[in-house]
């Protein structure tokens, strides 16, 4: 059953590298695509994800 | 700058299957670091004896103990240092309290039902960074080995909260003068941990405990604590924790434990965290008399409302009969730690400091590079007009896609955090090399770097090691281990070890 935290793999496989000078534009544009993703991967399953993260305290 | 280390206690889950036992699923994620790293790694040193370890499964707290109980005090003690001997033990490691001294100097292990990374000494705030980043590849790299050994899935989380009602920490340790008055060190201190949010929050979506009102605040453990000075870590948390485990000679040095601050996945809080904290016990070390000016009516409900007040506009009452908002207070702050800092790299923390508070007072919005809880809130923020209703109204605060949104802000691996980072819309003071070298090597200039080599070229010889002790089991003692004392946090060369380590 695919999971909005179905990803295991390192962000650096699926990311860019950190432009050296990052312009605004490619910045929101990146961020954009990024919303997008999240966006298509929330829809369905957002509240099942957040109501079976349980942790016990710690400390 | 003083000796510094960062504790991080990762949320744990299999998103596979939502009830596992996080005991395990930890024991099992530390199984697969030591593996990861191919066995060097080392056991940790509990100590000879563990005098309040009561046969019946309960353990005695150490400040309800007699005297003759302590045992193991001796330990502590200037005069054993150097070289004790300690009759050798079983080798029976407790599945539910697994460790791993890693080759950084770190300390990976399961604390209650959490993985915990504990980082090694470090003496710059910047290297508190380095080596805090360096524990998420590590953990992530374990949650790796993890899935190809069990077959199954781990995910962890750089955060405190699940929003069911459970927190967990992340600690900061200071080391500081024991001669200092406890009591006026917590009072001169207080002001500065609830105000530090603004620059160290790293978001929260919910407020209250179980997260049951709508809304974002700029903390994750804003709403857990619960009093001013206390001992307690897991109930009626305080802003300035009392436990009294130097690690270190204890005639001389106090270790200051401090439980109030957010897991960071961005670089700047980090450094800020660590650093301007710092710097104000530099001050409170010399008696700088401006800090009593801060001081404050109501700290501990100013913990929530500077957390709830996303404007940063609300009012603090002083103890002067002032009022004064978090952000003056930092200013006011900011123009004492000052004074106190001593080397370049405690310049590179002034500057930042002054860079953020300067930001956040023109436009909040204008320190989303920096501070987690404005780049947090701007990406729930596009996301909540992205899915703008009929009418124009954002998406309302309760609905679980953005509840969602916090949890994988801080996923290792695939954080949005870090993604962000990536795509240059957040401040990186690291790069991949020296975070990598940081996996590979402990700090140079602390006793870390002692610890991690001995674990890196000696793990023939190290029985177990702890944050003051390397223990070796040498065949010409008659059964006898070797406990080498490293009471000293500044010392990173010691004459036995440098011989073994080729140091």
């Amino acid at each position: 059953m695919p999971q909005v935290n179905a990803s295991g793999q390192p962000y650096e496989d699926d990311a860019p590298e950190p432009a050296a000078a990052p312009a605004a534009q490619a910045s929101t544009d990146a961020l954009d695509d990024l919303l997008d993703e999240i966006d298509g991967s929330l829809q369905t399953n957002a509240e099942q994800f957040v109501r079976s993260f349980v942790q016990k305290g710690g400390e | 700058m003083r000796i510094v280390g960062l504790e991080t206690e990762y949320g744990i889950a299999d998103p596979d299957r939502p009830g596992a036992n996080p005991i395990l699923m930890s024991s099992r994620l530390v199984s697969a670091c030591r593996d990861a790293l191919g066995g060097l790694t080392a056991r940790w040193d509990y100590g000879g004896e563990d005098p309040l370890q009561d046969q019946r499964g309960m353990r005695r707290e150490r400040r309800y103990a007699t005297g003759d109980l302590l045992t193991d005090s001796p330990e502590y003690d200037e005069a054993a240092r150097g070289v004790t001997l300690r009759r050798r033990r079983g080798s029976w490691e407790d599945p539910a309290h697994l460790n791993a001294v890693l080759p950084n100097g770190a300390r990976f292990y399961v604390d209650h039902a959490h993985p915990e990374y504990s980082g090694p000494e470090v003496r710059s705030a910047r290297d508190a960074v380095r080596w805090d980043a360096a524990g998420d590849v590590i953990a992530l790299n374990a949650a790796q080995r993890y899935q190809e050994i069990e077959g199954e899935r781990v995910a962890l989380y750089k955060n405190n909260v699940d929003g069911k009602g459970a927190s967990y920490g992340t600690h900061e340790n200071y080391l500081i003068r024991r001669d200092l008055d406890f009591d006026a060190l917590a009072v001169a201190l207080i002001p500065h941990l609830v105000t530090r949010q603004i620059y160290t929050g790293s978001g929260r979506v919910g407020l209250g405990l179980h997260g049951e009102t709508p809304g974002f605040q700029l903390s994750q453990r804003a709403d857990y604590i619960e009093t001013e000075v206390g001992l307690e870590t897991t109930l009626r948390r305080p802003i300035v924790n009392t436990r009294d485990e130097p690690h270190a000679l204890r005639k001389r040095w106090r270790r200051l434990h401090i439980i109030i601050g957010d897991a960071n996945c961005l670089e700047v809080p980090t450094l800020l965290k660590l650093g301007t904290t710092s710097l104000i016990l530099a001050a409170i070390e010399a008696g700088d008399e401006r800090l009593e000016a801060l001081e404050l009516v109501e700290p501990v409900s100013d913990v929530r409302t500077v957390s709830r007040d996303l404007a940063l506009t609300a009012r603090l009452r002083l103890r002067s009969g002032e009022e004064a908002t978090a952000l003056e207070i930092q200013r006011a702050l900011l123009e004492i730690g000052r004074t106190y800092a001593a080397d370049a790299a405690d310049a590179e923390v002034v500057a930042r400091w002054e860079g953020v508070l300067d930001r956040l007072g023109r436009d909040v919005s204008e320190a989303a590079r920096e501070v987690e809880w404005v780049a947090k809130l701007q990406l729930l923020g596009r996301m909540r007009s992205k899915n703008a209703g009929p009418g124009g109204e954002p998406l309302a605060w309760d609905d679980a896609r953005l509840a969602a949104m916090d949890l994988q802000w801080s996923r290792l691996g695939d954080g949005l955090a870090w993604r962000l980072a990536s795509a240059g819309a957040a401040d990186r003071l690291t790069t991949d090399d020296e975070v990598a070298q940081a996996v590979a090597q402990a700090p140079t200039d602390t006793r870390a770097r002692l610890r991690g080599a001995s674990v890196v070229s000696r793990s023939d010889i190290v029985d177990a090691a702890g944050w003051s002790t390397v223990v070796l089991d040498r065949d010409t003692r008659h059964g006898n281990l070797e406990v080498v004392h490293l009471d000293d946090p500044h010392e990173s060369t010691n004459a036995l070890l440098d011989s073994l380590i080729g140091g």
